[in-house]
């Protein structure tokens, strides 16, 4: 071991100071080196860059892209831009920033909130960049401030496009909305073709479509004299402006089909079952989404956040709900694909229905059964018995390829951004997420539309379209395009068809249809109501009434339907939330729609 | 006693120099940005001088002794930033307490202090125990500050530290060797920069090849510093800065400014302000009583230098574009009250050596 070294003063200093000279040598030769280079541009090529300062006339500014227009199907405008005011600050060119916002509050509506958010963003926001201290000013505050102006160096109004939804409400979660692009959204989009304070779809078909709808900018070429006049303005290169769209949406039907819900809350999604054509796709309730354009006040947005009917949810594409009922005429032409059935078997109901060696007990809806029932029949009672029987014989495994082309828990591929793929139960599945075998009973109450089913509205509106164009698999969309449509991968006889359609026309037609309350005397409906269970309920709750039980605990109510039957032009699907039974509310919902549809249609007939 | 405490007048010339700069750089800064960045930079300065000032009344034994102290405070600050940082153009340099702070400007004086610290007992020229422990700690910092990520301000505070390895008398075959070897291995640096660090040496590189968007400001401020000749356009005549073809005018490119309106003779005057503000400072460092007084003195007066050449380099298209002020003389907070408070420990080492003399 070395003990510690001496330190030698003398040296060190000694060492230090010829550190010190190469230091100073070196600092002076890079000065030199630094002059010269000064020297060479200022005094060598002086002449050259004088030359340059004064053809340097020419400045480049971007064109911002006017964004896309969207259209319903019969050129009904649905979203706009609006020319509006914006009032910008240049930090640099003002003093007292916030002395003179607060004296500006008398003309200009702007709450405490943000005025602190400004200030927040005046710490990071470089002094020569325009700050925007509120959007969309409205014309009293334009004609105001227009006056004092004087007053304010440094403040300018400036004129820009503003996003504008003309039926904000019906059309939030169809449409979405856009606002001011994210630092991370703007990271990811290409620096040429996006401003950081432009619009950027944030939901919806403004978010799915955006690179259509948001175009390309131009440039601006402005050429001033060497004392800053302007002289001329020129297009550089023209900006390509977004493209509008035309939604395959009817705006009539839209609306109807909003108002049709009244008090309750739920989706609704109306299609042409042979062109795959969305007529109309609501959730409700909706929300103001014009609110969000100019960014939400944080008080509106918890309000709208945390209200209990979930305005923001988009029920018709993310909503997961049991098929219930409206599962069963699926499950029939499965029975009658695998030969398990012929529309002449009959079999008896008497109340309930028990597997083999096995005590438990699955329920009709009615007590004491439906006695002798064939398909056709057990389609418009709705008899529970004969689908258990069925798809206990089909067997999970049948069931499940049976259903996964008609979407059932795969995602449709509709042109609207944020659709959930929900789950169509099987063997796997189960496996996979619950890690447990597959028991009987799970396969009984699957017939019934029941157990781990989560399907979507659309998943429903995509399977009707399939049903009532008799195996036509046309893609669902939302924006006029060509698709190219599949048959299903199984060969369904028409004679089997039509024993499915009979039964559901028998559901709103027959004498003892469960939804004879709809029947129209113009036409005949086709349909299908189903109950999705909010909460699974004890033995003897099950004869309970839905309307003994608080709202938020009662059952959704379903309904899926076509019509005109023989010859279907538009297919429905209901949800009613907590509407209790399908037949009592969704059922009258769907019946508006078709009603709305079907005398638009006759109207364009005659005239 | 107590009254000791505040006799100690910062060195005079320095000070005076020091002065002159500032004065000279609000001139150029009313011409660049008006009245109001003017009155706005005053305050700062205002405020930068009294702590220069105050800083001068500590004795030099008192920043030796909380060195350690200092040095951890900064790296759990720069550690903070990842958690509690705010993000700024994809990248976490600011922490927001009440007022907003840069970490890794308060490391361009923690970290030489820190080194020093290390080599103040060694024997010199330090043998590899205390280079090894040099070498940590200036690891540490530059790479925290590396992942925020800022590519220009780690490599200033990694010289900061090198700066101190090199006064202390490291070998030249060492530093010859080190060279050769950063030399050999920047193609594999390369790889592990980012997409817009090799935009930015690309466009070094070649700034012409993309005249309308990343290479405009080098080429619109190679026109200001040229066309302003000899003789400058006169105060607030020039015509790049005020018809704004000159970039962030009033920030990293007020020397263009100067250079345009004040031309050769003013560049001329402020480089020989500054040259006579470093010697000043090397003969303080020399001066001073022991290892770590001269060793931070020295440091700091080299990181001040490379601030310069970094800056008057990059507006005229010898360097990268990096984002580095003019010391002293661009608009901005953190940069003149760090400054003036590491000056403030120079003339504190100037005043507390002659009080022990006398």
């Amino acid at each position: 071991m070395m003990g510690r070294e001496l330190k030698q003063p003398f040296k060190e200093r000694r060492i230090f100071t010829e550190r010190i000279v190469v230091a100073v040598g070196l600092v002076t030769l890079i000065f030199l080196l630094l002059l010269s280079r000064y020297f060479y541009l200022q005094v060598i090529k002086h002449d050259a860059y004088t030359l340059q300062a004064e053809q340097n006339r020419i400045k480049y500014s971007r064109i911002r892209p006017t964004r896309g227009l969207i259209f319903d199907r019969n050129g009904s405008l649905l979203a706009e831009n609006i020319t509006t005011y914006r009032l910008v600050v240049t930090p640099e060119k003002t003093k007292d920033l916030m002395t003179k916002l607060q004296s500006m509050r008398s003309i200009i509506g702007v709450d405490d909130e943000q005025v602190a958010q400004l200030e927040e963003q005046l710490k990071f926001n470089p002094v020569f960049k325009p700050l925007v201290i509120k959007a969309k000013l409205s014309e009293v505050e334009v004609a105001q401030f227009a006056v004092q102006q004087h007053r304010y160096p440094g403040f300018k109004m400036e004129p820009y496009l503003n996003r504008k939804y003309l039926y904000p409400i019906e059309f939030s979660h169809l449409l979405g909305y856009v606002g001011r692009i994210s630092q991370a959204e703007y990271n990811r989009q290409d620096p040429e073709v996006y401003a950081a304070d432009d619009y950027f779809g944030k939901s919806g078909i403004e978010k799915y479509y955006e690179h259509t709808l948001h175009g390309t900018p131009g440039s601006l070429v402005t050429e001033i004299n060497a004392q800053g006049k302007q002289l001329s303005q020129t297009i550089h290169t023209p900006p390509s402006n977004g493209q509008n769209l035309t939604l395959t949406i009817d705006l009539s039907l839209q609306l109807a089909a909003y108002q049709a819900f009244g008090e309750e809350t739920g989706a609704a999604i109306a299609v042409n079952p042979q062109s795959g054509e969305i007529l109309a796709m609501v959730s409700k309730p909706g929300y103001d989404t014009n609110q969000f354009i100019n960014g939400i006040s944080q008080s509106n947005f918890n309000l709208l956040a945390n209200s209990a009917d979930k305005p923001l949810f988009d029920r018709s594409i993310k909503g997961g709900y049991e098929p219930g009922s409206t599962i069963k005429p699926y499950i029939a032409l499965a029975g009658l694909y695998h030969r398990l059935i012929t529309p002449q078997t009959t079999m008896v109901s008497n109340g309930y229905y028990q597997l083999p060696k096995q005590e438990r007990r699955y329920h009709d809806w009615k007590q004491g059964g439906h006695g002798q029932v064939d398909v056709v029949e057990s389609l418009a009672e709705s008899v529970n018995v004969f689908f258990y029987d069925l798809a206990y014989r089909l067997g999970i495994d049948k069931i499940h390829d049976f259903l996964a082309p008609f979407k059932f828990g795969h995602l449709t591929g509709i042109d609207i951004a944020g659709e959930k793929r929900g789950i169509l139960p099987s063997r796997a599945w189960k496996r996979a997420n619950r890690d447990m075998i597959w028991f009987p009973g799970e396969t009984v109450i699957t017939g019934i539309g029941q157990g781990y089913f989560v399907i979507t509205p659309v998943q429903m509106a995509q399977a009707v379209s399939v049903l009532a164009s008799k195996g036509q698999i046309t893609p669902l969309h939302l924006v006029q395009h060509e698709v190219t449509s599949n048959t299903l991968p199984f060969a369904i006889s028409d004679a089997h068809w039509d024993t499915v359609h009979q039964g559901m026309t028998n559901v709103v037609n027959a004498i003892n249809g469960t939804a004879r309350s709809i029947r129209s005397e113009d036409y005949l409906i086709a349909g299908k109501s189903g109950t999705s269970q909010v909460f699974g309920k004890s033995e003897e709750d099950i004869y309970k009434k839905d309307e003994e039980l608080p709202k938020h605990l009662r059952n959704h109510a379903l309904f899926i339907a076509f019509a005109p039957a023989e010859n279907p032009q538009i297919a429905v699907v209901v949800v009613a939330e907590h509407g209790a039974s399908g037949t009592r509310a969704a059922a009258p919902i769907a019946r508006q729609i078709i009603d709305a549809f079907m005398q638009k249609n006759r109207q364009e007939g005659t005239s | 006693m107590r009254r000791r405490f505040f006799t100690h007048m910062p060195d005079p010339l320095l000070l005076t120099l020091l002065l002159m700069v500032l004065a000279y750089g609000l001139v150029v800064l009313y011409s660049a940005g008006g009245q109001v960045l003017v009155e706005r930079q005053a305050v700062r300065i205002a405020l930068g001088l009294f702590g220069l000032y105050f800083i001068t009344q500590i004795r030099p034994e008192r920043f030796e002794q909380f060195t350690p102290l200092v040095y951890a405070g900064t790296v759990f600050l720069l550690v903070a930033v990842f958690f509690f940082g705010v993000t700024i153009k994809g990248a976490q340099r600011w922490l927001d307490l009440g007022i907003s702070i840069q970490p890794s400007e308060l490391c361009k004086i923690s970290l030489p202090m820190m080194v020093a610290w290390i080599f103040r007992h060694a024997a010199l020229p330090p043998r590899f125990k205390h280079l090894f422990a040099a070498a940590m700690v200036i690891g540490l910092c530059t790479g925290l500050i590396y992942k925020q990520p800022d590519l220009g301000t780690s490599i200033l505070v990694a010289a900061s530290g090198l700066f101190v390895i090199f006064l202390a008398g490291i070998s030249w075959k060492f530093i010859f060797g080190a060279g050769l070897l950063t030399a050999l291995s920047l193609p594999v640096l390369w790889q592990f920069l980012h997409d817009y660090q090799k935009q930015r040496v690309l466009m070094f590189l070649n700034p012409e090849a993309d005249p309308l968007n990343h290479g405009w400001n080098i080429i619109q401020s190679k026109i200001a510093i040229g066309s302003g000749g000899f003789w400058g356009k006169g105060w607030t005549a020039g015509s790049q800065t005020q018809l704004d073809f000159l970039p962030e005018h009033s920030t990293d490119f007020i020397l263009s400014v100067l250079s345009e309106e004040f031309g050769f003779i003013g560049v001329l005057a402020l480089f020989l302000l500054y040259f006579l503000i470093i010697m000043r400072c090397f003969y303080i460092a020399q001066q001073a009583k022991n290892t770590y007084n001269r060793l931070l003195c020295g440091a700091l007066t080299l990181i001040f230098f490379v601030y310069i050449t970094i800056n008057a380099g990059m507006i005229s298209g010898v360097l990268p574009v990096v984002g580095v002020p003019l010391p002293l003389v661009s608009y901005g907070g953190t940069s003149v009250l760090t400054l003036l408070a590491s000056f403030g420990i120079i003339t504190s080492v100037h005043s507390h050596k002659k009080l022990i003399q006398q």
